[in-house]
């Protein structure tokens, strides 16, 4: 099951010595984690076989609402054709987890339209903020005040749930000229003290904006002191990394650790290299649901991985 | 521009005032045309674009006191920030602009705060 997010469809992406896997489907990725993995599990409508023993929730990123440009002119319809996804599922997720860039310029009116479509789930959201939610006068105050209730420095914190260590992390702040996303000193500071009473057992899932690990360098797409967290979560023997900001699937796994990006509910963005720019890609408007989406994921305890399953809007 | 326009005025000032009006008004027509040259010259020398995730020209050399304008042509908001913070513009959305007017001369080096793989540079003379 866990293939899934291998499969590329037969849709013929490059790339794939580099990326291992990538997938424009996607309404989400359902996630289960067993023994404290997680796995991926299938699409959410094969998913619902599979569910069960464990507990549930949903990855959610990059809904961009007020962007009305040709790739999509209405985000907020499409998310809210996510929300009712959301609301058909059997079973509902424990929470959602939201990678972040909720809004397209960070205006109060789109926040407004993100928080009353959300609240529909009815199900409790973890944000982490995007690049695109922090561009108000005051460069993230609307964000924290909205999100970073109980949250350090730009919006990082972590919890625990069903005996996983969850940590949203911000790495979208104080980005340096040529260089790619950022934690910055103080926020790895706070991540070393956050793991240090941690036993190497406990599963861990990490969720921030940009990629953890770099995508495409040429792109921006990847975290410049990423491999300083890498190195604090090494020995952790399940570590699952969710991120967002590319707009498309892309799963690798690299000895304990999972790493997973989600696909936009808004817009679907190039694979990396094979367009002019990163920006909106325009597809046939009958095939614009394939390529956006949201994650499922199961958490089983026991002895197995975590299952993920990435569905579509279509 | 400016450096015509300081020739003519101590020129204006020796004069009495009757002759003043008679050479502005001689005058006026050249000088607006001079003036619309050099506003359209400007514009073309002196812009920057966005496209494609991409500042155009990346480099851009200019004389001290000159006004730069950056314009977003992507469907993606972005931002001209210098490097060493002498300017940092709001989020640019699709087709909006940015001026800043170097006083003094140097190289700023800049970068895109949202995408800060995009950089560019203006050298000042």
């Amino acid at each position: 099951m866990a293939k899934k997010g291998l499969d590329d469809h037969g849709k013929g992406l490059g790339r794939r010595e580099v990326l291992e896997c990538m997938v424009w489907a996607g309404t989400g990725v359902l996630w289960t984690v067993s023994g404290g993995v997680p796995h991926s599990v299938g699409l959410i409508g094969e998913a619902a076989a599979a569910e069960p023993t464990g507990f549930t929730f949903l990855q959610m990123s990059d809904s961009h609402i007020g962007f009305d440009k040709a790739a999509n002119p209405d985000a907020l319809g499409t998310l809210r054709e996510a929300v009712a996804k959301v609301k058909a599922m059997p079973m509902k997720p424990s929470f959602i987890i939201h990678t972040g860039d909720i809004t397209h310029l960070s205006k109060p009116a789109e926040f407004d339209n993100a928080d009353k479509v959300f609240g529909e789930t009815g199900v409790q959201i973890h944000w982490v903020p995007g690049e695109h939610d922090i561009i108000d006068e005051d460069r993230g105050k609307a964000y924290l005040e909205r999100y970073g209730k109980g949250s350090k420095g730009a919006g990082w914190y972590s919890f625990d749930d069903h005996g996983v260590h969850f940590i949203g992390l911000v790495n979208v702040v104080d980005l340096k000229g040529g260089g790619l996303g950022n934690f910055g000193a103080e926020q790895l500071a706070w991540l070393e003290a956050d793991l240090k009473d941690k036993s190497n057992s406990t599963p861990i899932v990490v969720f921030a904006h940009i990629p953890l690990q770099v995508v495409y360098k040429e792109w921006g797409w990847g975290t410049e002191d990423g491999t300083r967290a890498f190195e604090l979560l090494k020995r952790f023997g399940s570590v699952t990394v969710l991120n967002g900001h590319i707009h498309q699937l892309v799963q690798k796994v690299e000895g304990n650790m999972t790493f997973h990006t989600a696909m936009s509910t808004a817009f679907p963005q190039p694979a990396p290299g094979s367009a002019p720019s990163p920006g909106p890609m325009l597809v046939p408007a009958d095939q614009l649901r394939t390529k956006l989406g949201l994650s499922k994921v199961t958490v089983v305890q026991g002895n197995k991985p975590l299952a993920f399953v990435d569905q579509t809007l279509a | 521009m400016q450096t015509l326009l300081s020739h003519i005025r101590p020129a204006t000032a020796r004069l009495t005032p009757g002759r003043a009006v008679v050479v502005a008004m001689l005058l006026g027509p050249i000088v607006g045309a001079l003036l619309a040259f050099g506003s359209v010259a400007a514009e073309e020398a002196n812009v920057v674009t966005i496209d494609n995730f991409t500042f155009t020209p990346p480099e851009l050399t200019v004389a001290v006191g000159t006004t730069v304008k950056w314009v977003n042509h992507d469907d993606i908001p972005h931002t001209v920030v210098d490097k060493n913070k002498a300017f940092r513009s709001k989020a640019l959305d699709t087709d909006d602009s940015y001026s800043f007017t170097f006083a003094s001369a140097g190289t700023f080096d800049y970068f895109c705060g949202l995408h800060p793989h995009m950089v560019g540079k203006i050298i000042v003379k």
